[in-house]
This record gives structure tokens, sequence and C-alpha cells, in this order.
């Protein structure tokens, strides 16, 4: 469950995944509970960030320019 | 086909007549499904919906009838007496006045036809090669992160997709390669569009659009070049070129072929911004659900081996003693309490007695007690008293000396 990557740099996509990871793992039985809830806390960071994702989400919009268009070419 | 009888000359009326010509004329097959090219004459368009006008050339002239129904389909065009066409139906009789007339049921501007043939044609050829195999097509991703868009940088259908994205899905990036979408240089600016999108970005879905206008306007899209581009692309394309009766090959070949630019933006996001919050509200309170009863679970165990280590611990006998104590205590204050209230009670007894007894206790209901001054006897009789003799009074407040004024 645990991720190299800091959850503030993870994309919404993997973010959201994880929290669905997390989730079913809770769901499975025989697991003690400090890991439990190291789980649920790890859910919840999971899903703040989700949160804010959709919060700030605004779309980003570029155009191949000219440059772009020669490199190619 | 009817054969007139060669050995009787028939005599019919004119209904008969004009129903075995009608029978002989719609008979032809080659006169049941043609194409007639001609200029408009004589046209009308009366309240009924219904169109009539005459196609004439050099040398002949057919009149004309399109039913309403099929008229609504030709309605974008301009219709007027002079204007070039070819029209397609079938040959018809109208019996009442013996004229027989074009039923038309497709009517466009004449040199389309070329245009269509050669996109038939085409089609044809694509069609063969395996370029438009539904086996082909590529799934739409659910959603997408880069969407690459091929369209002109200026064009509503540009405001309009970047709209209906921002509102759907704004957690997506979307590059846009601008590229003519009309005229000579389109179809190669089309295809490097394609390409400079899928070797430079590498989008998860590509919206190739353009929206509405002539059929010359769209015919870029129909270009054998771009098809080919469609069908070659690395990212799914979805087309949404000009309006929902439009279709363009690239419409064939691309992996989802949406009626209008807007509709392609929409098909490009299957999954909404709204579907995630649903989705990440639900998640956090399985999260919560999951958590609470993980530990009212725990909560419930630990309170049944608590509940069983207290039953055999001496804190439970201290307990158990203090109880006692307490208890003895109680009953101790109830007893003495109880004792208090009986004296109390008794002694409440004997003062309502000693009350009862107090023979002032008549005066407050208004009796007096008359003595005489002299030697305090209460007077009892009149005789004690006789006239001129003084009395007291007593009253249940304070008392009167009087004096007696007859006495009988």
């Amino acid at each position: 469950m645990s991720n190299s990557k800091p959850i503030e740099e993870m994309a919404y996509e993997e973010t959201f995944a994880e929290l669905q990871a997390v989730v079913a793992a809770l769901e499975s039985e025989g697991r003690p509970l400090d890991e439990s809830i190291a789980l649920y806390e790890r859910g919840q960071s999971l899903a703040r960030h989700c949160a804010s994702l959709l919060e700030k989400a605004e779309l980003k919009v570029r155009q191949l320019n000219g440059e772009v268009l020669q490199e190619g070419a | 086909m009817n054969q007139i009888p060669l050995f009787d000359t028939p005599r019919l009326t004119v209904t008969e007549f004009t129903r075995r010509v009608r029978r002989l004329l719609e008979g032809d097959k080659a006169l049941q499904d043609v194409w007639v090219q001609g200029e408009i004459s004589n046209f009308s368009r009366p309240a009924s919906g219904h169109l009539y006008f005459t196609l004439k050339d050099a040398g002949a002239s057919l009149r004309c009838v399109m039913w309403k129904g099929d008229a609504l389909r030709a309605r974008g065009m301009p219709l007027h007496d002079g204007l070039s066409v070819e029209a397609h139906g079938k040959i018809g009789l109208y019996e009442p006045s013996g004229q027989y007339q074009l039923i038309v049921d497709i009517l466009r501007p004449a040199g389309e036809g070329a245009l269509y043939a050669e996109f038939m044609r085409l089609k044809a050829v694509l069609e063969a090669e395996g370029l438009f195999d539904p086996a082909r097509k590529r799934p739409i991703p659910q959603f997408p992160r880069k969407i690459g868009i091929v369209t002109s940088p200026t064009g509503a259908a540009l405001r309009d997709m970047l709209n209906v994205l921002s509102r759907r899905m704004p957690l997506a990036d979307v590059l846009l390669a601008p590229s003519l979408v009309q005229g000579e240089e389109a179809p190669s600016a089309l295809v490097a569009a394609l390409q400079k999108l899928n070797t430079i970005y590498q989008p998860d879905v590509i919206l190739l659009a353009r929206g509405g206008g002539s059929i010359e306007d769209l015919w870029a899209f129909n270009d054998e070049r771009v098809v080919r581009a469609v069908a070659g692309s690395v990212a799914p394309v979805i087309t949404g070129v000009g309006h929902e009766t439009d279709f363009t090959l690239v419409d064939f070949a691309s992996d989802l072929r949406a009626p209008t630019p807007t509709a392609a933006a929409e098909l490009a996001t299957p999954i909404t911004i709204d579907d995630l919050v649903f989705s990440l509200r639900a998640s956090l309170e399985r999260l919560d659900e999951i958590i609470g009863r993980k530990i009212y679970e725990r909560r419930q165990g630990l309170n049944a081996v608590n509940t069983g280590l207290k039953f055999y611990s001496p804190e439970r006998r201290l307990m158990t003693e203090q109880q006692r104590l307490d208890d003895a205590t109680r009953r101790m204050s109830r007893g003495l309490g109880g004792r208090l209230a009986l004296e109390s009670a008794r002694l409440d007894g004997w003062r309502d007695r000693l009350e009862s007894l107090n023979p002032l206790a008549v005066l407050a209901r208004g009796y007096a007690v008359v003595s005489r001054p002299q030697d305090g006897k209460v007077v009892l009789t009149a005789q004690q008293a006789p006239a001129g003799s003084n009395l007291n009074v007593r009253l249940a407040e304070g008392s009167l000396d009087v004096e007696v004024i007859d006495n009988s």
C-alpha cells in the first residue's frame, strides 16, 4: 500500500486508485487494528488530495506552435 | 406488360385508359429509381408543405412534386426558379389531370452528383481495404488525461469543445494542433496535425472536428490522405464533423463518430468530474464505515474481556465491600432519620392537643369572657352583675371595662 511518491505529487487517477485499494484492503479481515488505523489514515490523506485536485481542477489548454510543428515535420 | 389486343379495338373509359397508362409508366423499373438533372421553374411551396415545380432543360420540361416529409430534408437548400439541380425520385401519374410527374424524394444542387460519386468510389475502395472494419475500432478511454484536438484555432467548434471539456473533465490536459479545415491545403494540414499530436504529445484520445458547412466545405474530411491518417492514428480518434446529418469518410475510419464537435467532446469524457466527486464521496464514506465498524467490534471484544476480568479482580471484592459499607451507612442514616421524624410527629400531636384545650381559643371565634374586676370571678348569670356594677370583658384581642346599665 505504500507509495514511493509523496501524495501531493500524485495525479488524480493514481490517487483514487490507491484510495480504492485502501478501502478494499480494509474490507478484508484479519488485520491488526493499528494497521487498520494506519490504512484508514492513509485513505483519508488520499481522499483529501483527491478532493483538493478536484477543487483546483482547471482545464489546461496548450497549442502546438510553429516551432514544434517544424520540429516534427 | 400489357399488350393491346390486336383482334379487337378496345373501348375504355377515360379512367380505365388513364389507369393503363399509369401502369405502363410505373411498370418501367428505370423510371422508379432515377436521377434527373434540370433547372427549376414554376417553383411553389403552398401551405400544405409539399413542393411543386417543373424541371426543364433546353428540350423538354418535367412536372415534379416533392412531398412534405421529403421536402423537410431539403429545407437547408435555398430553392428558387433558375436553380440547377439533380432530383431523385420515381415516375407517377396524377389521374385527375392525366399528367405524369416525377415524385422527388432527394433534391441537391447540380454538381454534387460528381462529388457524391467520388465519395462512393473512395468509400468502396477503403472499405475493401478493411479501413472501416469495426474490428479495427479501439475503445475510447474512460478517463483521458491528455486530449488532443485537431481543428481550426479560430472556429466555434474549438470553443464549443473546450467549453464541454472544462465543464465535464477539467482535470484533463488539452493540446490543440491547429489546422486548416477547408480548402486545397486542408487535407495535408490535417494529416500533419494528426501526426504531430501522435508523435509529440501522445494523447489518450484525439478529437478531429469541424463545425457545420456545405458539402464542399467539409470535403477535406473525405480526402483519402486524411482518412488514412485517421485510420493510422496511434491514439483513438473521435470525429465530430459538421452536423448530425453530415457523414464524411473520416467518420467511417475513426474509432467513434460523433454527430457534432460538442458531442465529440462529450464522448471523449465518459466520466465527468461530477462522477469523480460522487465516487470519492462514496469511498470516503466506505472508509469511515469500515474503520468505525472495526473499532466498534474491537471495543465490544474489549468490553467482554473487561467484564470477565473485573469479575475475578480484587478490585471487584473491594467494590463489593465498599458497596456493603455504603449500604450499611445508608440504612443507618435512614434509621436515624426515621426516629427523628417519629419524635417530631409525636411532639406535633401533643402541641395540637394542648392547643385544643386552650380556654381562650374560643375567643377567636367571637366569644368573650366577662368577669368582675373586684374579685376576677367570671360572670355566668345576670344576677351576678347588678345594674351600675362594673365588668371586665375579655376579647380575642384586648379587653374592655364596661358598666351594667340594665339587669333584667
